[in-house]
């Protein structure tokens, strides 16, 4: 008898474990917590925790709580494939990030081969040019920022010829390869090509050069931490000319870091918490209440990336890993369809998005919007 | 000539961290005759101990820096003698390297789970700004670290070689035995080597930090160029270290401006292998025989 109710008790604790294993989603957030990434990443982590904590407020995704984990690839490539992996043989939904160019290009055959949605932080233009079916951005790629940048260094900053100083790794040598032929179709000549290394701390000399190159613009296309030092080196050095970047430099840990060496900063932004956009203010003030600090735009990319599996979801009505990435293909989103999305974001068929962006200036310690620019394929 | 005169003065500012970081080498090696690998942690540690006492205790700056730097001595100048050194050094000087291994990572790994991975601002007690001087802009910042570590690094060398407790130093950092029968407090002097180890890695740290950022992995890039100009100068000799930091801080900055950013490290490497071949005992070091 005793028997028969221990196996019945164990019987009914199973099924209640399955039961509650079923009613949620597991998704596996695989980013740059520690390392040179640790700036972005933990702002997309923050971004994705306040995003499936408010979903999960609001009922889950079809009825079922998010589980979120993240694992922390201290962005380290190697790692960051073994997370994936590990994440993947967990049992993720679809894999979200990591951030960085880098480590996305050695991980994304992983999701690629299992078939699963990568939806990541990176701006590399060749990561959706090897034909892989499951990577998603959640920004704009290089190939669609820096034609914008090269026009601004020309009709707005009137710049006959320009400085370029990239970092060393995939983020930045893809953002080097896309800005030379946009700057040369533009008629701009390129003074000096500076080349620094990830994590690098001193740029003392590389200021120097800058100065020294006598260049009418300055473009810096480094990632946060670097952009800061950069930009202190800048003003200890007394570069006066105009600093140009490409979302990065003008980002909120940026100018935090930079203090006061980051004000006259101008260029292009995909995503800000002040822009003209009132979804995108109200992010900034609930992520500021929940982490006490400003977001950047790797915060709206974590945010707008567990939009997007929910979307997907939901348009598919059922939970398939394959079927979310077909969902999100070639799809259009707009804030009606999908309010965690915030602004209408068009997922062309390899996987980069199309959607309005801004240009910018820091002043007074804060990025001020000074325009928006369109979608380039409405 | 101009440019040229520019990134020599970066490069005397960076050295000049790296001089008093090498300090560190040579006076853990006079007294221990041993290599302490989390020196670089020993640089990076105060100005997140400083930053620690701001956003976790709401301290003014002022009385952070005060309390994160006495903190620090107390942890890694008396602490890291009585509770690392002290009972390692019995077993020899292997071990003891081994375990400040462990404490350097320790100290990394401590630093970022229990502050931040992420890089913070550090207050400068100067301004960023420049002055113009024969046709160069230099920066206050550089200037002001290559002032005050050089009095720092002078009034030591003034201490070590012009006061009777620094000459105790000297003589027990060269034979402890007969400084002992000549009743020179040999543990004391010891500790305070220690102390002064200590105190002058909070020095780079304060000076260093507002130009790097406060970051749990600053002390790796500042360790091992630290390591190189102890070799470089001379690992028994305070002087050598002053030198060799400055020396190998200048080279690192024409290699960057004259070479490539991605070769800068390669290049106080090259040096390092060819002072091991050509003066293995160091620009400025004395030969030292040791029996087995």
């Amino acid at each position: 008898m005793n028997r028969a109710i221990l196996t019945a008790a164990f019987a009914a604790l199973a099924f209640a474990g399955t039961a509650q294993a079923q009613e949620k989603v597991k998704l596996i957030n695989v980013v740059e917590l520690s390392g040179a990434g640790a700036t972005a990443g933990t702002n997309w982590k923050n971004g994705i925790d306040l995003a499936v904590a408010e979903i999960n407020a609001r009922g889950g995704i079809m009825g079922r709580q998010i589980e979120i984990i993240h694992y922390d690839t201290q962005t380290n490539p190697g790692n960051t494939r073994a997370a994936v992996q590990r994440a993947i043989d967990e049992g993720t939904y679809a894999v979200l990030g990591p951030v960085f160019s880098g480590p996305i290009g050695a991980s994304m055959q992983i999701a690629q081969r299992a078939e699963i949605a990568q939806i990541v932080g990176g701006e590399a233009a060749g990561l959706t040019r090897q034909g892989n079916q499951f990577l998603f951005r959640t920004s704009l790629s290089q190939a669609a920022a820096m034609p914008k940048i090269a026009a601004y260094l020309k009709d707005t900053v009137k710049a006959n010829s320009v400085t370029v100083v990239w970092v060393n790794n995939d983020f930045g040598k893809g953002g080097r390869d896309a800005i030379l032929p946009e700057l040369q179709k533009a008629g701009i000549r390129v003074a000096a090509d500076i080349s620094t290394e990830q994590g690098q701390a001193d740029f003392a000399a590389d200021a120097i050069k800058i100065k020294n190159a006598n260049a009418d613009a300055v473009f810096v296309y480094l990632n946060e931490e670097e952009s800061a030092r950069l930009l202190r080196a800048a003003k200890q050095q007394g570069v006066d000319k105009p600093l140009i970047g490409e979302t990065t430099l003008l980002g909120a840990k940026v100018i935090e870091l930079a203090g006061d060496a980051a004000n006259g900063v101008r260029g292009h932004v995909g995503l800000s918490i002040d822009a003209p956009i009132p979804a995108f203010q109200e992010f900034g003030k609930r992520f500021q209440e929940r982490y006490n600090y400003v977001s950047d735009h790797n915060g709206l990319k974590g945010y707008m990336a567990v939009a997007m599996i929910k979307w997907g979801t939901e348009k598919q009505k059922k939970f398939d890993k394959k079927g979310l990435a077909d969902t999100l293909r070639g799809a259009t989103i707009t804030p009606a369809d999908e309010p965690g999305i915030m602004i209408t974001t068009k997922i062309e068929q390899n996987g980069d998005l199309d959607r309005e962006s801004f240009l910018a200036e820091v002043v007074g310690g804060k990025q001020v919007i000074k325009g928006t620019l369109p979608m380039i394929n409405p | 000539m101009a440019e040229f005169l520019a990134y020599l003065i970066a490069g005397l500012a960076t050295g000049a961290i790296y001089a008093l970081a090498a300090i560190g080498f040579t006076l853990v090696w006079q007294t221990s005759q041993t290599i302490n690998f989390a020196q670089g942690e020993f640089v990076m540690l105060p100005a997140i101990l400083i930053l620690a006492a701001v956003k976790l205790f709401g301290l003014p700056v002022w009385l952070a820096v005060i309390a994160g730097i006495a903190a620090f001595i107390a942890l890694f100048g008396w602490g890291f003698k009585l509770v690392i050194v002290d009972p390692m050094i019995r077993h020899g000087v292997l071990p003891l390297a081994i375990a400040t291994m462990a404490l350097s990572i320790i100290m990394k790994e401590g630093a970022k789970d229990g502050f931040t991975a992420e890089a913070q601002r550090f207050p400068s007690l100067v301004p960023q700004e420049t002055v113009s001087l024969l046709g160069i802009s230099i920066s206050l910042q550089h200037v002001a670290i290559i002032i005050v570590a050089c009095l720092a690094i002078g009034a030591l060398q003034w201490f070590v070689t012009q006061t009777k407790t620094g000459r105790q130093m000297q003589a027990s950092a060269q034979n402890p035995n007969v400084a002992l029968i000549l009743g020179i407090p040999v543990a004391q002097m010891v500790m305070l080597t220690f102390l002064i180890n200590a105190a002058l890695a909070a020095l780079a740290s304060i000076l260093i930090s507002p130009i790097y950022l406060a970051k749990f992995s600053n002390g790796e890039v500042i360790g091992l160029f630290a390591f190189i100009a102890a070799i470089v100068g001379g690992f028994n000799q305070v002087r050598g270290a002053l030198a060799g930091g400055l020396l190998v801080g200048v080279i690192d900055s024409l290699a960057a401006a004259y070479i490539s950013t991605s070769y800068r490290l390669a290049v106080p490497l090259v040096l390092l292998v060819a002072i091991i071949l050509v003066k293995p005992e160091g620009l400025f070091g004395r030969k030292e025989e040791r029996g087995v």
